[in-house]
């Protein structure tokens, strides 16, 4: 007997489910893609003929012109930046104070690490956006309104990351770190040199999961950031679309202009992401 | 097997360090010092925000200046409690989850029961599924306000064509529940069909390699095999989706913003519209005790079953 294709092929009556599994899969695909690819064949298609013929998918004019109109006639070039700003140090700073942490709760016995341990376990209880309202007061107090420190610093205290980091740091032999101090390096020496450098597969994680996080999030943003040159992607965008009205090319321009950049970075990162996605779920 | 790993690691380390053994005064020094920043940030964030919610919640306090302004003890809970729009809200909020943890639950994991069958496809699969989930929800629901556009959309073009009477899938509000709930399934199904995929690696592969010597069928497979084995990704993802639906404000916001009138309003755009629309701060931060106290109990329950299966697969 030749060895499967497929762990799961044992018998022919398996091959049959396969064909049948991969028909129906088929299908669902299909209507997945329509509404994405709908979206992106009315933004290319001109006004007039989406008045005229608005379910039809062809046209004998498609063009770019809907998205010149966009890009000059919106600040969507700098609500990019803002949300690539917003989204870069919200990062930079989570991975290192989630690192530090997890790092001191994995491979550090201070006094107290059991007391912080659990501490920082029950803020897995405290699910997102719900404390929008008292949160907002507590930025309205440090006069943190419309600055970008509004969207970077509350993004930063998540326990869910310290808990990805702390479980790699944990995972790393205890000899290591030993033979690192007697070497003499100093504690934060043995976490930024020896530690952290074999973390990479946390920190992309973390970093992945923050910069989408940070990038799509949309009743923050929309709560602290009212000033239009400074609004992010998600939330700039809602502010414009109501003036479009019905030209739907420029609606579904828009719309195709904001899930861009993401888009990208999922193609370019799809296996990390989809990695990540499965590991810190579960667990 | 990686879980086994790091469970042992943890455990190994409290067992020395409830040893009595805390480590020269830099260690005891260094840990404290690098738990700090996030400290700092957890507890005027996180901490902070849930406390004083609680504490705005017995004042008159309002959105347009800080402060707490005067205690009026548990009127504003009194008024909240007594509230039919609140509580209509929270009908909402539920009616919601309701409509979307089933299907979002179950295609997710057929989908993936499907997905584990194929070889080379499995990847394109996963991909389709997954992209809609990380396109911005602005982008998400311009698309779907196209798509139910009334005469002009494509969702009551394809009603027309199977000779049924379109509806009016956002003005009517038995149909805006529906439609909202068919975005957010069709946005989020691919997160839990990847948890489902991944909770389907764990099954060993000679499982099923003896389930086919012994001439079971890929049904009789899958219901007495994988599906059993399969439990507690089911429980956690069913508890995670739930978690996640009692949230809903984004697409109901920017679909419906709640209406017609606010048949459709979740709690959480209610305490948008009181907290920061009204500016009644107070009012609003009682209705956000209430609501947390009730999502409190389903990630309690979460963490419960999430501790639980931990256990189970580092013993």
């Amino acid at each position: 007997m030749s060895t499967p294709p497929n762990a799961l092929d044992y018998n022919g009556r398996s091959r049959v489910f396969k064909i049948f599994s991969a028909l129906v899969l088929a299908v669902f695909a299909i209507i997945w893609i329509v509404p994405m690819a709908f979206a992106v064949d009315t933004s290319l298609k001109p006004e007039a003929e989406i008045a005229a013929n608005p379910t039809n998918w062809w046209s004998d004019h498609f063009s770019l012109a809907a998205y010149r109109k966009v890009i000059d006639g919106t600040p969507i070039l700098t609500w990019y930046l803002n949300s690539f700003i917003i989204a870069a140090l919200t990062v930079i700073l989570t991975v290192a104070v989630t690192s530090m942490i997890g790092f001191a709760l994995a491979q550090t016995r201070f006094a107290g690490r059991g007391g912080v341990f659990a501490f920082v376990l029950a803020g897995l209880l405290i699910p997102g956006q719900i404390l929008a309202l008292p949160l907002y007061q507590i930025i309205q107090s440090m006069h943190l309104l419309n600055t970008y420190w509004a969207m970077v610093l509350p993004a930063a205290a998540a326990p869910i990351a310290v808990f990805i980091f702390e479980s790699f740091f944990s995972g790393l032999p205890r000899e290591l770190i030993e033979a690192a101090r007697i070497d003499g390096a100093s504690w934060f020496g043995v976490y930024w040199r020896v530690c952290l450098p074999l973390c990479r597969p946390a920190i992309s994680a973390v970093s992945i999961f923050t910069f989408v996080g940070s990038w799509n999030n949309f009743l923050w943003p929309l709560l602290v950031l009212s000033n239009v040159k400074q609004m992010t992607i998600p939330v700039g965008m809602s502010a414009v679309t109501g003036g479009f009205g019905i030209l739907y090319a420029q609606l579904m321009a828009t719309a195709v202009l904001g899930a861009l950049p993401l888009f990208v970075v999922f193609l370019l990162f799809q296996r990390h992401i989809v990695q990540g996605v499965a590991r810190t779920g579960i667990k | 097997m990686a879980t086994t790993i790091i469970d042992d690691g943890v455990s190994a380390a409290r067992v020395t360090s409830a040893g009595n053994r805390s480590g020269p005064r830099d260690e005891h020094r260094a840990g404290w010092l690098l738990s700090l920043p996030f400290l700092v940030l957890y507890l005027l964030f996180l901490v902070g925000p849930a406390v004083y919610g609680i504490v705005m919640s017995f004042f008159n306090a309002t959105t347009v200046r800080p402060g707490l302004g005067k205690a009026v003890g548990l009127d504003n809970y009194r008024s909240i409690l007594t509230s039919s729009d609140f509580w209509s809200s929270m009908g909402h909020t539920v009616w919601f989850t309701t409509l979307t943890t089933p299907p979002l639950v179950i295609l997710a994991l057929f989908f993936a029961l499907l997905a584990e069958r194929l070889h080379r496809a499995k990847a394109l699969v996963r991909f389709i599924f997954f992209a809609p989930f990380v396109l911005p929800v602005t982008s998400v629901t311009l698309i779907f306000l196209w798509l139910y556009a009334p005469e002009v959309g494509l969702v009551p073009h394809w009603f027309e064509a199977v000779g049924l009477p379109p509806p009016n899938l956002l003005g009517e509000t038995k149909w805006a529940f529906i439609s909202v709930a068919a975005l957010t399934v069709w946005w989020t199904v691919g997160f839990n069909f990847v948890l489902f995929l991944a909770g389907l690696q764990e099954v060993p592969r000679d499982v099923y390699e003896a389930a086919a010597i012994d001439g079971a069928n890929p049904v009789r497979t899958l219901t007495g095999i994988v599906l059993p084995l399969l439990r507690p990704t089911v429980v956690l993802v069913t508890m995670l989706q739930i978690l996640a639906s009692m949230q809903i404000f984004n697409q109901m916001y920017l679909m419906t913003a709640g209406g017609p009138g606010t048949s459709t309003r979740p709690v959480m755009e209610f305490i948008y519209d009181t907290g920061f629309s009204d500016y009644r701060a107070g009012y609003a931060a009682a209705a956000t005790m209430v609501y947390f106290a009730l999502v409190l109990v389903v990630s309690l329950v979460w963490f419960l079953l999430r501790r639980q299966s931990n256990k189970e697969v580092g013993a």
